[in-house]
């Protein structure tokens, strides 16, 4: 009986999948969007040498106190307004901890994650499971006519799109521009950096709390669309699963991305199998970080790294390496 | 020059006590409560009566514990934030323990705590094997665990060990009345859990104080390439960290399933891991403050109920005054450390133009 039940495991995967697989690709794509916004936020913020490790925290006060504004106001964008200088402001703690008080920058963002994670409860406790006011759908004409990729892609909303734009403008921005590279710099080797003359306090500042408003507009993104308003359980341990997913990205857009959408097939085959399996979907969550720790644990084998030397083309997708300096603090006379 | 360093410390300490409470105060009144009534509740939810104490203790416990586990690993120079999934596997260890371990009450509990500390052990080395011969950071590494036992938690208490005709995740069924842990009177504090968490603590004082594993424990924290040349073998000894530490977390998740939940339940582990890195921090990663440090906490956290049910504000207030506490301890020191540095400069400068 077991065997019969395990073989018929990839029999209900497959249908569930390939029944309709332009609109599985679309709830798919749109449920990572808001871990696609906190994950090259982190990204944005590490590649500066600064790690914030609020993430579970700030994603948790950033959805609450976004769907609290919208609620309030009446209006979304005030709602991702307030999302994004919230989860801003715990970022701009963490720099100021780490940049000027030479904190450690771990200690700081794991109270800062504590902090936010009761905070949340404690002032979203009027909102709780109210209905509130969500992001509009907008399709886009023409290309969401396209068979297959219409439904895929360009039937979503403004929230969704957003995060393919956020993807390609983090890859653009990191590999082709100027202060791109200066951002890298400072991440990598800050001293070489600062003697050419790069502020490395005024890049680390300015990226940490970036990358931490991009994360208050994921936290807004799940309570303003995704999870349609606000609740804990909505939210927690994602801030989790974005920092391991950076991990796993290798601190590069695309392959960030990349483990976002598998986490989010892997959320859907888990909602899909819960009426065969029970419970299922609350066990398949774990499982980006043991294939993080698999994926660090291989990457770090030499005979890895050799396929890199390899295939030049590729060292820069497989490359995984942290930068350099993240998490030390830099002294800038 | 110590004695002004330690007054420096407790000048900063009172500084920073003095701000987290006044931005409590203000995001009291915010609320609309009566901050001095809020701190009055917390204390009588906490220290009130005898019943409150034992509640308060009964928190106290897998707290202190915890802590010690981490003062161990901090002061290795270790990251563990997976304690928590160490507490969780003790939990489930422990759990196995009472289902299956025949015999008198008193048999299954020595067989419990055993079992218990055996599973944290186990988590531990795991993640510290993954750090010294895997390459993976002992934060993520440990994290990773932690959602590990969580969802191997999920699948025994729905799965192997669900209540007869109930697949929920309420937990299991309750353990035999006899391999409870013995309680103190008609109180719910057991006598022997508070034993056992005086022992860790006094434990770990001794340990980091008085042996050699602890002084090359802190040889490696305090920096990784001197202890290396002085030829302390790190990595064994960062793995004897990872064990010790993971073993007393493993103890702290017996207690809870042996002598709060008295059965397996999802959320196990009570958040005591996590919280009690907040308590090290406070404790400034020495032994010794830890245990008076913690029962502050437990209070927090067991009188915060009390302002759920008379000023209907969400308990998690205890843990908001909890996280604004440290952030201001550890940014007092920031600030402190910053200015006797500016000093300095200054007094150099002045000495330079003199010249």
């Amino acid at each position: 009986m077991m065997t019969g039940l395990f073989a018929s495991v990839p029999i209900i995967i497959g249908l569930a999948i390939v029944g309709d697989l332009d609109v599985t690709t679309g709830t798919v794509i749109a449920g990572a969007a808001p871990l696609i916004y906190a994950t090259i936020g982190e990204t944005i913020t590490e590649k500066a040498g600064v790690v914030n490790l609020s993430l579970d925290g700030s994603l948790l006060l950033s959805a609450m106190a976004g769907f609290g504004i919208a609620f309030l106001s009446g209006s979304v964008i005030l709602g991702f307004l307030a999302a994004a200088a919230v989860s801003a402001l715990v970022a701009l703690i963490i720099a100021y901890a780490g940049i000027e008080l030479r904190l450690n920058q771990i200690a700081v963002g794991f109270v800062l994650f504590l902090l936010c994670t009761r905070l949340s409860a404690l002032l979203g406790a009027p909102f709780v499971r109210e209905p509130g006011p969500a992001v509009p759908k907008l399709e886009i004409p023409l290309l969401a006519d396209i068979p297959f990729l219409g439904k895929a892609l360009f039937q979503h909303n403004l929230s969704i799109y957003g995060s393919f734009v956020v993807v390609l403008v983090a890859y653009w921005f990191f590999y082709r521009t100027r202060p791109g590279l200066e951002l890298q710099a400072v991440g990598e080797r800050p001293e070489s950096a600062f003697a050419r003359g790069v502020s490395v306090r005024r890049v680390r500042y300015f990226y940490t709390i970036l990358g931490g408003a991009l994360v208050g507009i994921g936290g807004a993104a799940f309570s303003l669309d995704q999870k349609f308003g606000w609740s804990e359980g909505h939210v927690r341990n994602f801030g989790w699963i974005a920092l391991a997913i950076v991990i796993f990205g290798g601190w590069h857009p695309f392959r960030v991305a990349l483990g976002c959408y598998l986490f989010g097939a892997l959320q859907v085959v888990a909602l899909k199998l819960q009426p065969v399996f029970p419970g299922l979907s609350q066990v398949l969550p774990i499982l980006p970080f043991p294939t993080m720790i698999l994926t660090l644990v291989v990457i770090n084998r030499p005979g890895f790294r050799a396929l890199g030397d390899r295939f030049g083309s590729l060292r820069k997708f497989l490359a995984s390496e942290p930068p350099a300096a993240l998490g030390t603090n830099f002294e800038q006379q | 020059m110590n004695a002004d360093r330690r007054r420096t410390e407790l000048r900063g300490m009172l500084f920073a006590v003095a701000g987290a409470t006044v931005v409590v105060a203000f995001l009291l009144l915010a609320l609309g409560a009566n901050p001095w009534e809020a701190f009055k509740l917390l204390y009588e939810g906490s220290f009130g009566s005898m019943a409150k104490l034992s509640a308060t203790l009964l928190v106290w416990v897998p707290l202190v514990i915890a802590s010690a586990s981490l003062v161990i690993t901090y002061n290795t120079g270790l990251w563990n934030i997976g304690v928590e999934g160490q507490i969780v596997m003790g939990a489930i260890f422990a759990t196995w323990a009472a289902r299956t371990i025949p015999g008198p009450g008193w048999v299954v509990i020595v067989a419990g705590i055993i079992a218990g500390i055996l599973g944290g052990v186990f988590w531990g080395l795991l993640a510290g094997v993954l750090k010294t011969h895997g390459g993976v950071n002992e934060i993520f590494g440990g994290l990773g665990l932690f959602f590990v036992s969580l969802g191997l938690t999920t699948y025994l208490v729905i799965g192997p060990w669900s209540r007869e005709g109930v697949a929920s995740t309420s937990g299991t069924d309750l353990f035999e009345r006899d391999v409870w842990f013995p309680r103190i009177g008609s109180l719910d504090v057991s006598w022997l859990s508070l034993v056992l968490a005086v022992v860790a603590i006094a434990g770990v004082y001794l340990l980091m104080r008085g042996t050699m594993f602890g002084l090359k424990l802190k040889a490696i924290g305090n920096s990784m390439s001197s202890s290396a040349r002085l030829g302390v073998a790190s990595n064994r000894y960062m793995l004897g960290a990872f064990a010790v530490a993971g073993g007393l977390a493993g103890l702290a998740g017996t207690t809870q399933v042996m002598a709060f939940h008295h059965k397996l339940v999802p959320s196990v582990s009570g958040g005591f891991g996590f919280l009690g890195i907040l308590v090290v921090l406070l404790a400034g990663f020495r032994a010794a403050p830890v245990a008076p440090l913690a029962l502050f906490f437990a209070a927090l956290s067991v009188g915060a109920s009390q302002l759920e049910l008379r000023l209907e504000l969400d308990s998690s207030v205890g843990g908001v005054i909890q996280g604004t506490l440290v952030l201001f301890v550890l940014m007092a020191a920031g600030w402190q450390r910053r200015r006797a540095d500016l000093r300095a400069a200054a007094r150099e400068a002045q000495a330079g133009s003199a010249q």
